[in-house]
């Protein structure tokens, strides 16, 4: 949450990703600044959540360089293990640790990896719950949560961490129309709060309000940047025009 | 019935001789084989190639070699090496290294149970990678690790025997012994037998135990 002065946070250059024969990522180039945030939407199968996880390399790629906070992506081993601690990840299926109570699921990471004290971590977990809305929760275990709840505890799990920049992969593609909202609300009070966020999502709603900037990508490419009045009035490609026009008309 | 009830008491410092040294088999192979057999699980799960080739390499010779080959190759062949190494070591060692290898896959198959999203949910926290074996997936796996490692251990407990023809005095010496004495072949299997029972229950208890208490850990 803390803005440092400085070039972009995250920075994309030449990234190409293979899947066997499958080329998942084109040539993807983006820059991202310092408490933007940026919203990836397209057809399943694009790379929208590809392109996520490479950004914490729970997706290597096969070429061309991500820098984060102006060191490149190092290989597996501590040193990548020490950045995946600054970028918080929330996943479609919450992955919530199901041995663990809502409270250590948030603190287990700070504690764990980060070495602080237990009781320091504690009340700021509470903090976080609190904050989320499910403070009465944390002694629960996740499978005790609904799915909205889960997912607003993963959030806390993740911003535990403070970390620089949030990844958020499908946050409510899982989850029951009547708790989309709920989990919306804490990411668009995230975003106020200044947070570099990565959004991708089939939410429009979000990205209207809450996006400063759209990306969309079509077969694992970048195929417009632009801030979202822009993109929803006015697409340049014909194949956004082609993706709105499905799902904006009903 | 009193003749059967003889065969034991007669020799009863045969048995019990036999026995205690079944059980030290057991238990120094059991604990020696959990360590093991972890570590190789672990090597055959990690990021670093050569320690999974490692792993499998292990697993496939250990698991597909006859256990008698392995107690004669540290018999017999080790102590052409100029390597000394007593008999009940030897078997210690023996039935370690040979049930490590069941061990390993049973870890391993248990760690293939527990959700991929656990572990990347871990390694998104910063985590490496013990810190994501050893605080969230081993601890997930170990439910449905209960049964299958209770088969393996159970394995190797009557794998124990083979030490009685590499000159251990274990359960599995006692018939010939007893042939020597001229003792009835029946019951003294019998009560060999009977031996195994006993020594067999407690883990199947702790199998129900162990069950019972990871079930509702959640």
């Amino acid at each position: 949450m803390t803005v440092t002065t400085g070039g972009p946070l995250i920075v994309l250059d030449g990234v190409n990703k293979w899947f066997g024969p499958l080329h998942v990522l084109k040539d993807v180039n983006l820059s991202i600044e310092r408490g933007e945030v940026v919203v990836v939407i397209g057809p399943s199968g694009s790379g929208k959540s590809t392109l996520c996880r490479a950004i914490n390399r729970l997706e290597p790629i096969n070429s061309g360089t991500i820098v984060f906070d102006g060191r490149p992506l190092p290989a597996e081993g501590r040193a990548l293990a020490q950045l995946r601690s600054e970028v918080g990840m929330v996943f479609q299926s919450f992955n919530l640790f199901a041995h663990k109570t809502i409270l250590e699921n948030v603190t287990i990471g700070p504690v764990k990896v980060r070495k602080e004290k237990p009781a320091v971590v504690r009340e700021r977990a509470m903090q976080l719950l609190d904050r989320v809305g499910i403070a009465s929760q944390a002694e629960k275990y996740p499978a005790q949560l609904s799915g909205g709840q889960q997912q607003r505890a993963a959030i806390a799990r993740a911003l535990a961490m403070q970390p620089k920049a949030m990844l958020f992969d499908e946050p409510t593609s899982a989850l029951d129309p009547e708790m989309v909202g709920e989990v919306l609300d804490v990411m668009t009070s995230l975003a106020r709060e200044g947070m570099t966020m990565v959004v991708v999502t089939h939410e429009m709603g979000f990205a209207r309000h809450a996006a400063n900037r759209v990306i969309f990508m079509a077969d694992g490419q970048l195929v417009e940047d632009a801030p979202p009045t822009e993109f929803f009035e006015n697409p340049r490609s014909d194949r956004a025009k082609d993706f709105l026009s499905k799902i904006l008309t009903h | 019935m009193a003749e059967f009830l003889r065969v034991l008491t007669d020799n009863w410092s045969l048995y019990s001789q036999g026995f205690t040294n079944t059980v030290k088999l057991f238990l120094v192979a059991a604990v020696g084989s959990l360590v093991l057999g972890t570590l190789l699980g672990a090597m055959r799960v990690s990021p670093v190639p050569a320690l999974r080739a490692f792993g499998a390499t292990y697993v496939n010779v250990l698991r597909n070699t006859p256990l008698t080959l392995v107690f004669a190759f540290l018999v017999f062949a080790v102590p052409k090496l100029d390597v000394n190494i007593d008999y009940l070591p030897a078997a210690f060692l023996a039935l370690t290294l040979y049930t490590s290898a069941f061990v390993c896959e049973v870890v391993r198959s248990g760690i293939n149970t527990v959700a991929t999203g656990q572990a990347e949910a871990a390694r998104a926290l910063g985590m490496t990678f013990l810190q994501v074996l050893g605080s969230i997936v081993l601890p997930q796996a170990l439910r449905s690790m209960v049964p299958p490692m209770m088969s393996v251990f159970i394995a190797m407990l009557k794998n124990t025997t083979i030490a009685a023809g590499f000159s251990v005095l274990e359960a599995g010496a006692i018939p010939a012994y007893m042939s020597e004495r001229g003792e009835p072949q029946f019951a003294v299997l019998l009560w060999i037998t009977i031996g195994f029972l006993i020594l067999i229950l407690p883990l199947v208890v702790l199998q129900r135990f162990l069950e019972r208490k990871l079930a509702v850990a959640r």
